[in-house]
C-alpha cells in the first residue's frame, strides 16, 4: 500500500509526467469545450430547422451588386449567378482595394516617412503633423468623412468635374476612366514584355558577375530599363498599335433624364475611392513611422564610412542606408499590408461590396447559413495571414544578417 | 584664472616698468572681444538658415543648384498647403462657426440665404449648436436622462483611481492599481446597470460553503493531514476556494439591490459604450493574455501549439469579422435560453480579440527577460507559478506598459466597429445625431465628424504621449 502511494507520488512528482498529465488534463478540457459548443449548435440548429451545408453556394443569388472589377470578372447578373460567385466576387473586391491600397500607402508612406527626417523645418513638421493626426483617428472616421463629408459634395448625375476635358470626370456616381481594349495582335506586345523581363533579369546577373570579377560598373539599370519600355514599344508600334481606348460617354444635351454618363470606360464607384483613399492615407501614417525608424536605426558610423570612402550623398543612401534600412523595415512593413487587408472589410459600413458586406452581410441574411458563411469569411482572412507571415518568415531568414 | 591672468598681466607691467625686460615675444595682456556668433549659426536667423534655408542654398553644380530649387518650391507648396489646410480649419471650427441658437431654430440656424437661413451665401462654417443639442446623446446614447450622475460617478472614480496609479509622487500608487482591476469593475457594472441582477441567494450561501470548504481543504492538506498526495495539490483546493467565494461576492453585489433602477445595455450609448468596450477588452484581456503568452513559450508541446493557434487565429482575421461572429454564432453555441445581450456578446469578441493581440506584446516582454532571471529563480528552488508570480512576471510586464497602451490605442480607435453590429458607440451615436432631420444641414456631417475627430485625436494622442514619456522613463531607469 505504502509502496503503491509512493509510485504514485513520484509520478506526479517527476516533471516530465507531470508536465504529461497537464496537457492532457488541457487537451481534455479543450476537447469538452468544444464537444459542449458543437453540441449546443445542433441542438439550437435543430431548433431553428437548419442544417449544415455547403449546398447553398449552388443557389442563385437575387441582390444586386455594384458594378465592380468583381461583378465585371465574375459576369454577375441577378437570378442567375450563384452565391459562389458572390464570394468570389467579394474576394476580388477585397483584394483590388487591398492591391491599389498597398501601392498607395507604400508611395505616401515613403514619402512622408523620409520628409520626417528632413532637415528643412516646414517639410519636417508637415510630415509630423500629418502622421500623428492620421494614425490617432480612427480608420472608420476617416472613411466616413471621404465618404460622407467629401465624395458626397461631388456634381450630380448630371453634372462632372472634369479632371482631363472630355476623358477622366468625375461625379456623384463615380470616377469614369477610358477602358483599354487589346486587339488581335496585342499578344506580341504581352510576348515583347515578359522576353525584355528575362533578358533584364539575365542582363543584371552578368553585370554583377562581372563587377565581382573585374570590377567593371555596367549600367545595368538603365539598359533593363530601356529594355522593359523600348521592347514592347517598338513591338506595339510594329504590330500597328493593336490597342483601342474606350472614352466614357457624357450626354450634355437630350432628355434631362438621359444625360450624365453613358456607357463605355471604366467606372470606379464613390464606395471604392472612398475606401481606397482613407486606407492609403491612414496606412501611409504607420508606413511613416516604420520608414522613419527603419533609417534612424541605421547606424551614423555608417553614413561616416560611405564619406570616407568617397562616395557622394546619393550612392551612400542607395547602396549603403537603404539596403540596411529595408531589413529592418520590410518585416513590420508586411504586417502593415496585411493590417491594410485586414481594414478593407470596414467597407461594409459604406456598402462598398468587398466579402464582408456582401457574403457575410447581404447573403449572410439571405441564406441564414451562418456558421459556414462567416467559416468561408475567415478563411479568406486567414489564408491570406498565414501567406503573409510564411513571406515574412522567408523574408526574415535571407536577409539575416550574416555573422560570423 | 581671471586671477592668474590679472597676476600676469601685472607682472609683464612691472617688468615694462624695470625697463630690464628684453623682448619675450606677444603676450595677450586684455581679454580678447568676445564675438556674437555669426548670424547663420545664432538667433534667429541661425535658426532659419540651419532649419530652412540650408536645404535650398547649394549652388555648387548645376544639379545641386536643380535641386536646391526644387527644395525651395517644395518648401512653399507644403507651407502653402499647411497653412491653407489649418486656416480653413480653424475659420471652419471658430471664425465663422454658429455658436448658439438662441431663438431654438434648430436646422435654420445654420442655414445660408439660399437655403431659407439667415447666413450669407456660401457661408461654410460648423454648426456647434447641432453639437450642444446632441451632447448628451453622443456622450451616454439612450442612458435615462435623471440617471446619468451615475455614469457621471462611475467616470470620476475612474479617472481619479488611474490618476492616482499614474502619477508617481502619490503613496498607495499600488493599492490604487488594485482597486482598479479588481473592485471598480465590479462597482462600475453595479453602478451603470443598477444592480439588481437575477441571482439566487440560496445558491451563493452553498457556493460560499463550498468555498469556505475547498479553503479549509486546502490549509488542512498543506499540513500533511489528509496524506501526502493531497498535500501535493493544496493549492489547487486553495485557488479554486478563493475564486468561488470572489464569484459568490460579485454575483452577491450585483444582485443586491439599492433601489437602483435597472438600464438595460440597449440603452446605453456614446462615449460611455466606447469606453466600456475599450477598457473591458483590454482589463479582460490582460490576465488572458499573460496566460496565452506563458502558454506560447511553454515546453509543454500540447499547450505551446494551442497557444499558438489560439494567438494566431485572432490575429490573423479583421476584428468586424469577429464582431459578426460574436454577434451572430455566439447565441448558436451557447445551451438554448443562454442569451446574451448585444453589447456583452460584443465584448466577448473585442475580449478574445485583444487578448491575442496582448499575448503577443507580454510575450515581446517576456523575450526581453534575461535568461538568467528564469535559470536564478529556479536555483532558489521557486516553482513555476512562483518564479512566474515573483520574478519573472513584474519584470515582463513592466518592460511591456508602453505596449500594452499602444494595445489599448488600436483598441480604443477599434471600438469604432462596434456600431457595425448595431451598438451605438461615439461614432454610431454621432452618425445617428447627423441623420437626424431637425437638424439636417450641409455643415452638419463636417460639424459632427470635426467634434468626433478632435475627442478621439486628444484620447490617443494623450495616451500616446504617456506610452512614450514611460518608455522614456524605463529605458533611463535600465541604464546603469
Amino acid at each position: 500500500m505504502a509502496s503503491e502511494k509512493s509510485i504514485f507520488l513520484s509520478v506526479l512528482n517527476d516533471t516530465r509526467s507531470r508536465s504529461l498529465i497537464i496537457q492532457f488534463l488541457l487537451l481534455a478540457g479543450i476537447v469538452l469545450g468544444f464537444s459542449w459548443i458543437v453540441e449546443n449548435t445542433i441542438t439550437n440548429l435543430a431548433a431553428q430547422n437548419k442544417s449544415v451545408g455547403f449546398g447553398f453556394l449552388s443557389q442563385t443569388a437575387g441582390f444586386n451588386i455594384q458594378t465592380t472589377l468583381g461583378t465585371w470578372m465574375f459576369d454577375y447578373e441577378v437570378g442567375r449567378s450563384t452565391y459562389l460567385d458572390v464570394y468570389y466576387i467579394g474576394i476580388v473586391n477585397t483584394f483590388v482595394v487591398a492591391f491599389f491600397g498597398v501601392l498607395a500607402a507604400t508611395v505616401i508612406g515613403f514619402a512622408f516617412g523620409i520628409m520626417r527626417l528632413s532637415h528643412n523645418f516646414v517639410i519636417r513638421s508637415f510630415a509630423t503633423v500629418y502622421v500623428e493626426v492620421l494614425r490617432n483617428i480612427p480608420l472608420l472616421l476617416q472613411m466616413f468623412f471621404w465618404y460622407f463629408a467629401v465624395l458626397s459634395a461631388l456634381p450630380d448625375k448630371r453634372g462632372k468635374i472634369e479632371i482631363i476635358p472630355d476623358i477622366i470626370g468625375i461625379n456623384i456616381t463615380g470616377l469614369y476612366i477610358p477602358s483599354a481594349h487589346p486587339q488581335d495582335g496585342f499578344m506580341a506586345t504581352v510576348i515583347a514584355l515578359i522576353v525584355a523581363a528575362v533578358l533584364t533579369f539575365f542582363i543584371n546577373r552578368w553585370a554583377r558577375l562581372r563587377q565581382q570579377a573585374t570590377g567593371q560598373i555596367f549600367p545595368a539599370f538603365w539598359v533593363g530599363a530601356g529594355l522593359l519600355v523600348g521592347l514592347p514599344l517598338i513591338v506595339f508600334l510594329v504590330t500597328g498599335r493593336p490597342l483601342t481606348w474606350v472614352i466614357p460617354e457624357f450626354l450634355e444635351t437630350g432628355p434631362i433624364l438621359r444625360r450624365g454618363y453613358q456607357d463605355g470606360g471604366i467606372l470606379v464607384i464613390p464606395e471604392m475611392m472612398a475606401i481606397w483613399l482613407a486606407l492609403s492615407l491612414y496606412t501611409a501614417a504607420f508606413i511613416a513611422e516604420i520608414v522613419r525608424a527603419g533609417i534612424q536605426a541605421v547606424n551614423k558610423g555608417q553614413t561616416e564610412a560611405s564619406s570616407a570612402l568617397g562616395l557622394r550623398r546619393g550612392p551612400i543612401l542607395r547602396l549603403v542606408i537603404i539596403p540596411q534600412a529595408m531589413r529592418i523595415i520590410i518585416p513590420p512593413l508586411t504586417s502593415q499590408y496585411l493590417n491594410l487587408t485586414k481594414n478593407s472589410s470596414l467597407a461594409v459600413a459604406i456598402a462598398y461590396p468587398e466579402l464582408v458586406s456582401i457574403f457575410a452581410g447581404t447573403a449572410l441574411n439571405q441564406v441564414g447559413k451562418e456558421i459556414e458563411m462567416i467559416f468561408m469569411m475567415m478563411s479568406v482572412y486567414l489564408t491570406f495571414s498565414i501567406a503573409t507571415a510564411m513571406f515574412m518568415n522567408w523574408f526574415n531568414a535571407r536577409a539575416k544578417l550574416v555573422e560570423r | 584664472m581671471a586671477q592668474s591672468q590679472s597676476q600676469a598681466q601685472s607682472q609683464a607691467q612691472s617688468q615694462a616698468q624695470s625697463g630690464k625686460s628684453a623682448y619675450k615675444g606677444y603676450v595677450r595682456t586684455k581679454d580678447a572681444r568676445v564675438l556674437a556668433a555669426p548670424p547663420s549659426e545664432a538667433g534667429l536667423s541661425g535658426w532659419l538658415y540651419h532649419n530652412i534655408f540650408e536645404s535650398m542654398s547649394n549652388f555648387s553644380s548645376p544639379a545641386a543648384a536643380i535641386g536646391s530649387l526644387l527644395m525651395a518650391v517644395f518648401t512653399v507648396l507644403i507651407a502653402w498647403f499647411g497653412i491653407s489646410i489649418t486656416w480653413s480649419l480653424v475659420d471652419f471650427a471658430f471664425i465663422s462657426a454658429v455658436w448658439s441658437d438662441p431663438d431654438g431654430l434648430k436646422r435654420e440656424a445654420c442655414w445660408t440665404v439660399d437655403q431659407g437661413g439667415q447666413l450669407p451665401s456660401g457661408w461654410h462654417g460648423a454648426c456647434w449648436p447641432f453639437v450642444a443639442a446632441k451632447m448628451k446623446f453622443v456622450m451616454y446614447g439612450a442612458y435615462d436622462n435623471d440617471q446619468l450622475w451615475r455614469v457621471n460617478v462611475t467616470g470620476i472614480i475612474g479617472i481619479i483611481a488611474l490618476g492616482w496609479t499614474m502619477i508617481e509622487t502619490l503613496p498607495y500608487r499600488r493599492l490604487a492599481g488594485i482597486f482598479l482591476l479588481t473592485a471598480y469593475p465590479v462597482l462600475a457594472t453595479f453602478l451603470l446597470t443598477g444592480g439588481n441582477f437575477d441571482i439566487s441567494y440560496e445558491d451563493l450561501v452553498t457556493v460560499i460553503v463550498v468555498g469556505l470548504a475547498l479553503i479549509t481543504a486546502g490549509r488542512l492538506s498543506d499540513r500533511g493531514f489528509l496524506g501526502a498526495f493531497l498535500a501535493q495539490i493544496s493549492a489547487l483546493f486553495g485557488v479554486s476556494g478563493w475564486l468561488l467565494i470572489a464569484y459568490a461576492v460579485v454575483a452577491g453585489l450585483l444582485g443586491a439591490d439599492a433601489g437602483l433602477r435597472h438600464i438595460p445595455t440597449n440603452d446605453w450609448g456614446g462615449l460611455l459604450v466606447t469606453l466600456v468596450v475599450a477598457v473591458t477588452g483590454i482589463v479582460a484581456a490582460l490576465p488572458l493574455g499573460i496566460v496565452l503568452a506563458l502558454g506560447r513559450r511553454s515546453q509543454m508541446p500540447i499547450a505551446r501549439i494551442l497557444s499558438t493557434i489560439f494567438i494566431e487565429f485572432w490575429r490573423g482575421v479583421p476584428l468586424i469579422t469577429v464582431l459578426f461572429m460574436a454577434s451572430v454564432m455566439l447565441p448558436l453555441f451557447l445551451p438554448e435560453g443562454v442569451n446574451f445581450d448585444n453589447l456583452l456578446r460584443a465584448l466577448v469578441g473585442v475580449m478574445l480579440f485583444s487578448a491575442a493581440y496582448m499575448a503577443e506584446v507580454v510575450r515581446g516582454g517576456l523575450q526581453a527577460i534575461d535568461s538568467g532571471q528564469f535559470e536564478g529563480a529556479d536555483a532558489v528552488g521557486l516553482s513555476y507559478w512562483q518564479s512566474m508570480r515573483l520574478i519573472i512576471l513584474p519584470q515582463a510586464l513592466t518592460h511591456v506598459i508602453p505596449g500594452i497602451v499602444n494595445t489599448f490605442i488600436g483598441l480604443f480607435k477599434d471600438t469604432t466597429l462596434v456600431s457595425i453590429i448595431g451598438l451605438f458607440d461615439l461614432l454610431g451615436a454621432m452618425q445617428a445625431a447627423i441623420n437626424d432631420v431637425a437638424w439636417a444641414s450641409p455643415v452638419q456631417a463636417h460639424t459632427g465628424y470635426l467634434f468626433i475627430a478632435a475627442l478621439f485625436f486628444v484620447f490617443c494622442f494623450g495616451m500616446s504621449r504617456y506610452s512614450i514619456y514611460t518608455e522614456n522613463k524605463l529605458s533611463r531607469d535600465r541604464k546603469h
